[in-house]
């Protein structure tokens, strides 16, 4: 091994600074699945009726489902008896203001850098905060009520709004899609909803925080975003989680609904508990993302950079239904010490003229498994629509890897459809090119990282690019070697 | 500033440099040639502190510290420059990013405050004049996309920015063209104070016209054989270096 391998090598210790345990007191189900722990969760929440069948017809539905096995990925067979399905912060059941929260979730918050306050005073980024199940608070929200925003927590929506989570719950996730989001449709406790109607374009980023507190609990919430005709949001989601040595499993549903002439712009920064260096411990991600651009001249753009996780396993899809509408993907997804990552997109072109962009940034360090999966489909119908793929991946160091599986189905003729893929290692004559200059090791692989994620660092807003990179920097830790 | 002595270095396992001796004084221009593989690229490296490069013996003293014992980066911030050979990209980083992180590194290590981002625009733009460089070339990324000639500009373009004591210039003139040759070696000279140090490699005399050489030392096997003034550059070119190799052998015999 060489000097610079060796000092990156012995830098580590990459510690993951978000792995507090906080002391708020929550309220739990019993562990495990049955629908009586269904009928539990809905009645806890105080649900229609019409919900609680909806989540009975998920869970068995989901019994007759097997687990997915076809991604890259390698883990002992989760036992879904053994997780709690519904964990919520003991707290007051309504908060008028700030003032009233829970003071050890308030500490969590400025733990985790969010004060809401600053957030309120600052950034005017207005804030969903869910800790483990439930949406502890949300904040701006008369600002936006006047400009017929609605952002709050989806289990509000579901009281304050049934007619529109009615309509959109679930139509373009469907229960049946696959075994998470089946899973997920049955036990999903709390998650953020937002609507943006016509003509209206959301003054600030609207962003929600996932908070992953108890121990053997699961989190599975459900996101839903609908912008109208002509609307504009860009939307942010943050995450992270104790350190524990135990999996646990986080399997959200996200559902965006774009109509004519809306935008839509999702970024995620995911930092679930990676596990430790031995690949003890983590978050099992599992997460369906999906978006549908309903009308003509509709727009959705996906930007992630995902760090954490012991597994990810998300695919942020767009279904191109509108004609001329567009689809964007920009990911940066690193993986150190024994993560595995198997993430992509799907680009689904139905409309005319319709077109996509794929821009996917895989960075595998330590000993991890970093896998691209891919699908672009052009319908036969999808005249003259047009998708761009570009896929690198970067080693650092010699016992990871990266692999990449894009799928192609073009069913029309008049499609234009390009592929690009690299595979590059940070040289060492890279690093020893910075070091002749005064630049350290370690700061070389971070300039040399950061410039490799540029492209999907410019997409996201100005304040979360900064944190993206300062992830980056402490995700790549002790990763050459 | 500069005193190497008895300096053994291999690579893979095979001796390049076998005892190699030179001294540097603040000011000088010393020029180094020789035959392929005689170990000038070597030299550069060890005095750079390339990893993959072994030291197995003899010392090199750097204003009155061990240099060898120095990390790389360290090396570079108590002044020594290294001028590559093949400069290397580094995609999606702008010069100008990389050059200001670099920059403020290096005065950091010297006690000096960090500049600015205005402050270093102000400072860019008066060395880019040095080396003739247009201000699209900084907002590029580090040599990604560069032509051979702009690569090289690009690296005395930093050595400008980096103000360092004693500048290793290996080869910078292979792959240039006349032009290019003169831009680089006038930026080289602009750099010349009375004060900073150079060491030249270089195959080719022409060079040493734009660059004058104080000294112009002969490497072969490993060792320096034989030192002397411009004449000696003037005379390698005219007769090639077999006379120096009979030389050498009959010394070693």
């Amino acid at each position: 091994m060489s000097e610079d391998l060796k000092i990156l090598d012995e830098v580590t210790q990459s510690e993951y600074k978000w792995g507090f345990v906080s002391n708020i007191e929550s309220d739990n189900a019993p562990k495990g699945l049955s629908e009586d722990i269904v009928r539990f969760i809905s009645e806890k929440k105080n649900e229609p009726s019409w919900l609680l069948e909806w989540r009975l017809k998920a869970f068995r539905y989901w019994l007759t489902m097997e687990e997915p096995v076809w991604a890259n990925v390698h883990y002992p067979k989760i036992d879904f008896q053994d997780i709690i399905y519904y964990s919520a912060p003991k707290a007051k059941p309504v908060l008028n203001s700030l003032d009233e929260l829970d003071p050890e979730i308030k500490a969590t918050f400025d733990k985790l850098g969010i004060s809401l306050q600053e957030q309120k005073r600052l950034s005017g980024v207005a804030m969903d905060a869910v800790i483990d199940s439930v949406s502890v608070k949300t904040t701006f929200r008369e600002a936006l009520g006047e400009l017929g925003i609605i952002f709050c927590s989806f289990s509000e929506a579901v009281h304050a709004h049934p007619e529109l989570i009615k309509k959109y719950l679930g139509s373009v996730v469907p229960y049946t899609d696959n075994y998470y989001s089946a899973l997920n449709s049955a036990v999903f406790s709390d998650g953020s909803f937002c609507y943006i109607p016509k003509g209206v374009r959301c003054p600030m980023e609207l962003s929600t925080y996932f908070r992953i507190n108890s121990a053997g609990t699961g989190q599975f919430e459900r996101t839903l975003i609908v912008a109208e005709d002509g609307a504009y949001v860009s939307y942010l989601e943050g995450c992270t989680a104790p350190m524990r040595d135990e999996n646990q499993l986080h399997a959200a549903v996200v559902e965006i609904v774009s109509h004519t002439d809306a935008t839509v712009k999702y970024s995620t920064v995911q930092n679930w508990y990676p596990g430790n260096k031995e690949g003890i411990g983590g978050i099992y991600n599992f997460v369906t993302k999906r978006g549908i651009c309903a009308g003509d001249r509709a727009k959705i753009s996906w930007t992630q950079v995902e760090t954490g996780s012991a597994i990810t396993w998300k695919y942020p899809s767009v279904i191109l239904k509108g004609d001329f509408s567009i689809g964007e993907f920009y990911s940066v997804a690193v993986t150190n010490n024994m993560q595995q990552a198997d993430t992509g997109t799907k680009m689904i072109h139905l409309g005319k003229n319709t077109k996509s962009t794929i821009i996917s940034k895989g960075i595998s360090g330590g000993k991890s498994q970093n896998s691209y999966r891919g699908l672009v489909k052009i319908n036969k119908n999808a005249d003259n629509a047009r998708n761009f793929s570009q896929c690198d991946s970067l080693l650092l160091g010699d016992k990871c890897g990266a692999h990449t599986f894009p799928y192609l189905e073009v069913n029309n003729k008049s499609a234009k459809v390009e592929h690009e893929a690299t595979t590059s290692k940070v040289g060492e004559d890279q690093i020893f090119y910075c070091n002749q200059r005064g630049i350290s090791t370690e700061d070389a692989v971070n300039l040399i990282v950061n410039g490799y994620c540029k492209e999907v660092f410019n997409q996201l807003p100005m304040e979360f690019a900064v944190e993206a990179q300062k992830l980056l920097a402490i995700s790549l830790e002790g990763s050459v070697g | 500033m500069l005193t190497i002595k008895d300096l053994k270095a291999s690579v893979d396992g095979k001796e390049i440099l076998k005892g190699l001796n030179l001294e540097v004084k603040a000011g000088e221009v010393h020029a180094i040639m020789g035959p392929n593989g005689s170990g000038k690229s070597t030299l550069a490296s060890v005095l750079a502190g390339r990893s993959e490069y072994e030291v197995n013996g003899g010392t090199v003293t750097f204003e009155g510290q061990d240099l060898l014992d120095m990390k790389p980066e360290d090396r570079a911030r108590a002044g020594v420059f290294l001028a590559f050979q093949y400069p290397v990209e580094i995609p999606g980083v702008s010069n100008a990013n990389f050059l200001k992180t670099a920059v403020n590194e290096v005065r950091k290590s010297r006690g000096q405050e960090i500049l600015d981002s205005k402050d270093f625009l102000v400072m860019m733009k008066e060395r880019m004049k040095l080396v003739e460089m247009d201000k699209a070339m900084t907002q590029r990324s580090v040599n990604e996309g560069f032509s051979g000639g702009e690569k090289k500009r690009n690296e005395i373009f930093q050595m400008a920015m980096l103000e360092p004591k004693l500048s290793i210039l290996d080869e910078t003139d292979s792959g240039l063209d006349i032009d290019a040759l003169r831009i680089v070696s006038n930026g080289v000279n602009a750099l010349r104070d009375g004060k900073r140090a150079f060491i030249v490699i270089t195959h080719y005399q022409r060079l040493l016209d734009y660059i004058v050489p104080d000294f112009v030392h002969v490497l072969y096997k490993g060792r320096i054989v034989k030192s002397g003034t411009k004449k000696l550059a003037l005379e390698l070119e005219e007769k090639g270096y077999d006379w120096i190799k009979e030389e050498a052998e009959a010394l070693n015999a």
